[in-house]
């Protein structure tokens, strides 16, 4: 398996899909790199794991065209894809011992018993488990098992391996091991790679780009720190890190500023979003560590001053959270320790804001 | 106080054990009764009721007539079965309820009425009372057991099992023969068991469909029993029992042994 697979893209496009009255896919269109590591990220229900489906051909596009290297697929049946699969719950065979679950696929292709051997035991050596072959998969950890089942998907150098949330049923402390592993093995075969996930950090961990759903569509398509620093909907903004949120008023504007009433004071910040206009409702987001604590009534606390309601220790850092007098409540990530002996609870504090790296979209 | 519940608990077990016995019991004891009467306990030791129940021609008809019936009807309904719970538990369509309803209805159909509608339509379409008749009375019989037996054993396999397959290349036939089929022999083996045991001690609708040449061994009984009352039915009634003590000792290690090749039932 050290030899790099070919590489291989696949193309949706304006793909709609509707289960009775619910849409679960709204005119999706996405492209995928040769070798590129795509995550699909967004809340039970966006429509990530239907997306997932139809590029493998389990289910049907009510309109659209998906395309693997060029060629439609929407007439073939998922055993003609080419596409390598992980699921959730492994899915393994549990009737065949590991050295057949992974040789199933080649079997299925043909491919000469001699040849097959020699491909199942690399295949196993790649996910370090060359060993267990004539193992059952029962009498496998979660871990094993899932690690199996991408030895399976890859050893018939599929056009393009699709995870589905392949690591949420595998023990915390075992699944960053495994990330690394799956971006060290897909980064060395150069393999085309989608990838479904709820979970966040795991998407900015491991991703090339990720497709950020929402309610059956793209909310944004963007690499994980452009995804971090320039979310492009307050959706994206709430979804991806820890956020401050806040209603506010649009009270001017320029063509790349504008002024905002939040409670009782004004701010003035760079217009992230066009559709902004004077007197409209809009939401201030700005994340825990844009915000600095400051001496009460200083005039570098531009948010305003609050009382200090409680602290999270963290490890390397603190979350200290602010209560202001009209009940909102700030979370200012304070770096190191310190931040529990230097702001007591109940302490007036003032908020200082750094308004290049806050965001402002229109309230939907 | 603990120690008298203990007592007491294995007290009602072997009460209760010996109540589900005893019949048994009683009618292999008295088949060893010398004299030509039912009779309890019996007076003397003979084996003479053993040798007529052997030899009896009507008996010996009636057990081949049982095991042809038998292993047609539970082979037919084991393929009816598995097609029909592949078909309800995989397939979303107008119309499944009620098919369901349909195929599980002898369940709660009396099989009177089940045997009386059989005979009444077999001569209303001038059909002769032969084997095929026998059989289909009895696949639409034991067809509820088997499809439960195959529809849990279906509901047991993860989906995901069968789109693992897909996309590694294997077609739908593929799937079903090298995927499902294997996982689903335990159930299988079980509801072809359980049909085969109904089949072959069904009793009610068999009297009405079967004629002298295909009457099977429990209509045989229940002929001889109105004429004759010697033990002859009590030795018959042994050796059944001796035979199903075996074949379920027998029918039980192959099928813990094909669960092992399967799935659950860890070592």
């Amino acid at each position: 398996m050290t030899q790099t697979t070919e590489s291989f893209s696949v193309s949706v496009a304006n793909v709609r899909k509707a289960y009775g009255t619910t849409t679960a896919l709204d005119d999706v269109s996405l492209t995928v790199q040769a070798g590129e590591f795509l995550t699909l990220l967004g809340p039970s229900g966006c429509g990530k794991t239907t997306l997932l489906n139809l590029i493998a051909g389990f289910v049907q596009p009510d309109q659209g065209s998906i395309c693997i290297d060029g060629e439609s697929v929407n007439e073939l049946p998922p055993y003609r894809r080419s596409i390598g699969m992980v699921f959730q719950h492994y899915a393994l065979f549990p009737h065949m011992s590991v050295a057949d679950n992974v040789g199933f696929g080649l079997k299925m292709h043909q491919v000469p018993k001699s040849e097959i051997a020699v491909r199942v035991k690399a295949a196993l050596e790649m996910v370090r488990l060359g060993q267990l072959g004539e193992r059952r998969p029962r009498e496998l950890s979660g871990g094993q098992q899932q690690r199996i089942a991408l030895a399976r998907a890859l050893v018939i150098n599929p056009k393009v391996v699709l995870l589905d949330e392949p690591f949420s049923a595998i023990d915390k402390n075992l699944r960053a091991e495994m990330q690394v592993e799956l971006k060290q093995i897909q980064q060395r075969l150069g393999i085309t790679t989608i990838f479904v996930t709820h979970d966040q950090s795991e998407a900015l961990s491991l991703s090339d780009r990720i497709a950020v759903m929402s309610n059956g569509q793209i909310e944004q398509l963007s690499a994980p720190a452009d995804l971090y620093r320039h979310p492009a909907s307050s959706f994206v903004a709430s979804f991806i890190g820890d956020i401050n949120r806040f209603p506010c008023v649009i009270k001017a504007r320029t063509e790349t500023t504008c002024t905002v009433a939040m409670a009782d004071t004004l701010l003035t910040l760079p217009i992230t979003h066009p559709a902004l206009s004077i007197g409209a409702a809009a939401l201030l987001f700005i994340r825990p560590e844009e915000l600095t604590l400051v001496p009460s009534h200083s005039d570098a606390a531009n948010l305003g001053t609050g009382q200090v309601d409680t602290h999270v220790y963290q490890g390397t850092h603190v979350d200290v959270y602010v209560r202001f007098a009209d009940a909102r409540v700030l979370r200012v990530r304070h770096p190191g320790w310190q931040a529990t002996s230097l702001f007591a609870l109940g302490q007036a504090v003032g908020v200082q804001a750094n308004l290049q790296q806050a965001f402002i979209f229109p309230a939907r | 106080m603990d120690q008298l519940l203990r007592v007491m608990v294995r007290v009602v077990i072997a009460l209760t054990l010996c109540f589900v016995a005893l019949p048994s019991l009683v009618v292999i004891v008295t088949a060893f009764n010398d004299k030509a009467i039912l009779m309890f306990p019996p007076t003397g030791f003979s084996l003479r009721w053993f040798e007529r129940a052997i030899t009896y021609d009507d008996f010996r008809r009636g057990l081949m007539n049982g095991f042809i019936i038998t292993a047609w009807a539970s082979s037919l309904a084991l393929v009816c079965g598995t097609l029909g719970a592949v078909v309800i538990e995989r397939y979303r369509f107008a119309g499944r309820r009620w098919l369901e309803a349909i195929l599980l209805s002898p369940l709660v159909i009396p099989h009177f009425t089940l045997g009386i509608a059989m005979l009444i339509l077999a001569s209303a379409m001038h059909v002769e009372r032969t084997y095929s008749l026998v059989v289909l009375c009895h696949v639409i019989l034991v067809l509820p057991f088997v499809m439960r037996s195959v529809y849990v054993s279906l509901k047991n396999i993860d989906p995901a099992l069968g789109r693992a397959a897909a996309s590694l290349g294997a077609t739908p036939l593929q799937c079903f023969l090298r995927i499902d089929l294997p996982l689903l022999a335990p159930g299988l083996a079980g509801g072809w068991l359980f049909a085969a045991i109904l089949s072959f001690n069904e009793f009610t609708a068999t009297l009405f469909v079967t004629g002298q040449r295909t009457q099977t061994l429990p209509v045989a009984m229940y002929t001889y029993v109105r004429e004759y009352a010697d033990p002859t039915m009590a030795a018959l009634s042994a050796l059944l029992i001796a035979a199903t003590v075996l074949f379920l000792l027998a029918a039980n290690r192959w099928l813990g042994l094909a669960r092992i090749l399967s799935i659950e039932a860890g070592r």
